[in-house]
């Protein structure tokens, strides 16, 4: 059976045909950057607002709880009967995976910097919105960016439900092979996603380090994550 | 380094972890049967679309009507799925369909009128698996497309789609792409090889919202959908008998039939039941206040007097 | 009680208990493995990043793939169960070095000046201190165990999950919507009461608790 899967991932239409790995690949990786990029667009500036006012933080917690408990399953059936066959209600299902952990690593980040050097820069005449910009998000950032990686994880993971109601991605494999019976192709499509998991994971760490200023972290677990980790449904 | 190390062990673990999980070689499920469910309970399985869970649920209250106790495993999936599932004893008895189930069983099979269809099913079953009477009710896959589609192309036959296939994406659930009956059996009975396939799912929502909106040309469907009809969708005529007869029949574990009550009326349910009143239970649980398919079961049992 | 064409009570109770049994079979074997990866710093290099991975298998595939490795039948529910576990797995590990990190090196220390062993200042000490931080990972654990039994509904063992296949083949949004509520109401409950758990076996961390949640 391993044979096989090396012959399944080696054979050349495989990476030549509309429906072959890299095409695969690549709407995977699509589908998982638009839906972390709408979610950031929601979840960063709500974020950068309850962490700089401290108002409203009560809707970070049960944002992620409640929405961690949400079958994705249940939600994309939903979003299909409401709105149709297509992108949107996937983005739309994947993205409650996404908000929660920009969310609150944005909150988290903002709210945690140090209060001293709030006072300093309202000390020295900046406005509340220079105080955000220049002082809050650079020191945020890494929280952020833990905040993202976690994110993009749960929805590179669960992007393959989307193959559940008709679209192509990584999960196409996992779908059709669980109909056709086809252990191989479902073998070969969980290692691609897991591969695809790991190489964002590395990246989005390096990317988490060069954001971090001063000595580098001893630790390379983010913080978001600590007991919040990933939420995965595919 | 640390992370290129790290990342090294995942692989391999994760390979591990996937080869151990395929281990074994061959079709793991077709390994050692095992005991069928405890005493005489029978365990009735379906597949994963509405018509079919109902007429699992019409067999599950008649046999425990008549005195037998059930249980229900609904909605297992594709018969690549049910089907081992029947073979290891995770379930007894499930709604099948002739031509469909003959050709899971023997890939080459030829025989598409209903007798012949009917007695090599019977030859072909393992010896643990047994079909009770079929019905007069059929099912069929067939070929559709949209009204405006046919009229356009002039197109009544699939044995007219053989120029069009270059330009059809054709959709069906995702076992279609690989059932004899279905791609390969298009392309050899009709010479059609079509511009693209997309898995959507066995005559369900997805497959109806492709053909409508057009992501799709023409698309698998069954015969007694009432979204044919209510969407105007054109069935292509199969000249060539690429879908074979279809009749509904019980497929059930040998064991379950030392209770002569079991066949009987499974069989009496096979007898009643014919196409028109099957498009019509399909109807039925279409409509707007999406009756309880249990409720939809017993009415008819009621009305053909079994239960 | 038949509730949107369904059984709704025995599908909640095998809901509880396919959602539920993981996460304390998970529990009970990541003990020992995030004990191991706290205490060994190769061990934590390989446990963590694995259990990383382990989460992003799709459930789908592990669940299909289960009687493969385990020999049981196709419908077997221990399929599921053990599928969910290896998330849970991957989840309590992390919280269970996280809640052992927690606790200050001076109290070990005196642990150890009191005379404990190591088993002895492990359990008498380490982890009820570890408490709040491992009470927060099984809350995670157990409100997406709910989560994720819904997707066996794709092999026909989803519990509460079959009102979302069955009400997306008949076009039957309100039995969707009435899934995704159950599992939602179910969740939450359990949630709340391994809250209140979590203070009563840790009842100095309640004032902390809810903070770490929300990072």
């Amino acid at each position: 059976m391993f044979s096989s899967l090396i012959a399944w991932f080696t054979a050349s239409a495989q990476w030549s045909s509309t429906t072959g790995i890299p095409t695969r690949l690549l709407q995977h990786l699509g589908y998982t950057a638009l839906t972390v990029l709408v979610a950031a667009v929601i979840a960063v500036p709500i974020g950068l607002y309850i962490g700089h006012t401290g108002r409203g933080r009560f809707l970070v917690v049960g944002l992620a709880n409640g929405l961690r408990a949400l079958p994705e399953l249940g939600v994309l059936v939903l979003f299909v009967l409401l709105i149709g066959l297509g992108l949107t209600p996937v983005v739309l299902a994947l993205m409650l995976l996404a908000i929660p952990p920009l969310l609150a690593g944005t909150y988290a980040g903002v709210s945690g910097v140090d209060p001293a050097a709030v006072d300093a820069a309202r000390g020295v005449g900046m406005t509340e919105r220079q105080i955000l910009v220049q002082v809050e998000l650079p020191n945020a950032l890494p929280l952020m960016v833990a905040g993202l990686r976690t994110a993009t994880l749960q929805v590179v993971a669960t992007a393959t439900i989307a193959a559940f109601v008709s679209l192509g991605g990584l999960g196409r494999y996992i779908v059709d092979g669980q109909a056709q019976r086809d252990f191989v192709q479902m073998a070969g499509g969980a290692v691609l996603v897991a591969l695809l998991a790991i190489v964002l994971e590395v990246a989005l760490q390096g990317l988490q380090r060069a954001v971090t200023p001063g000595v580098r972290r001893t630790r390379s677990t983010p913080v978001v994550g600590k007991t919040d980790t990933v939420t995965v449904g595919g | 380094m640390r992370t290129t190390r790290a990342l090294g062990a995942l692989l391999l673990a994760a390979l591990a972890f996937l080869a151990a999980a395929c281990g074994g070689g061959g079709d793991p499920l077709a390994s050692q049967p095992q005991a069928p469910a405890a005493g005489d309970t029978i365990r009735v399985g379906s597949a994963n679309f509405t018509e079919n869970r109902l007429l699992a649920e019409i067999y599950a209250t008649a046999l425990s009507i008549r005195g037998i106790k059930v249980e229900r495993q609904f909605g297992i999936g594709s018969r690549e799925t049910y089907f081992p599932g029947l073979r290891d004893g995770s379930i007894d008895l499930v709604p099948d369909y002739t031509g469909n189930l003959l050709q899971y069983l023997d890939t080459n099979a030829t025989a598409t009128a209903p007798a012949d269809v009917y007695a090599q099913v019977q030859q072909k079953l393992p010896p643990n698996l047994k079909v009770l009477e079929a019905s007069p009710a059929e099912d069929k896959d067939a070929v559709v497309v949209t009204r405006a589609f046919a009229t356009q192309n002039n197109l009544t036959s699939l044995d007219q789609i053989g120029p069009l296939c270059g330009n059809i994406v054709f959709g069906g659930p995702p076992e279609f792409q690989t059932r004899p009956y279905g791609i390969p059996g298009i392309q050899k009975s009709y010479g059609c090889t079509f511009k693209e396939f997309r898995s959507l799912d066995a005559g369900g929502p997805l497959t109806v919202a492709a053909l409508r909106d057009g992501s799709v040309q023409a698309a698998d469907l069954f015969t007694t959908d009432t979204s044919i009809p209510n969407n105007d969708f054109v069935i292509l005529a199969d000249p060539k008998s690429n879908f074979a007869a279809q009749q509904v029949v019980p497929l059930i574990n040998a064991s379950k039939l030392s209770n002569p009550a079991v066949a009987d009326v499974l069989n009496l349910i096979s007898q009643k039941m014919d196409t028109a009143t099957l498009t019509d239970l399909n109807k039925r649980l279409d409509a707007p206040d999406k009756p309880d398919p249990a409720q939809v079961a017993r009415d008819w049992l009621s009305s053909a007097g079994i239960g | 009680m038949r509730l949107f064409g369904a059984d709704i009570l025995p599908l909640a109770a095998e809901h509880i208990v396919l959602a539920l049994v993981p996460v304390l079979l998970g529990l009970v074997i990541s003990l020992p493995l995030g004990w191991w990866a706290w205490s060994s710093r190769g061990a934590r290099r390989i446990l963590l990043p694995l259990t990383g991975v382990l989460y992003t298998i799709p459930s789908l595939a592990l669940f299909v793939v289960m009687p493969l490795v385990l020999g049981t039948r196709i419908l077997d529910p221990v399929n599921v169960v053990v599928a969910l576990t290896i998330y849970a797995v991957a989840l309590l590990v992390r919280s269970v070095v996280d809640g052992l990190d927690e606790v200050p090196g001076e109290v070990l220390t005196a642990g150890v000046a009191m005379g404990y062993r190591p088993l002895g200042l492990l359990f008498g000490v380490q982890l009820p201190l570890a408490v709040p931080v491992l009470v927060a990972g099984v809350r995670v654990a157990a409100v997406s165990s709910f989560s994720l039994v819904a997707v066996g509904a794709i092999i026909g063992q989803g519990a509460l999950g079959t009102l979302f296949t069955q009400g997306f083949e008949r076009f039957y949004t309100a039995q969707i919507v009435f899934g995704l509520v159950s599992i939602l109401v179910l969740a939450l409950v359990i949630d709340g009461l391994l809250m209140l758990l979590g203070r009563l076996l840790a009842p100095w961390a309640a004032a902390r608790a809810p903070q770490r949640q929300a990072v």
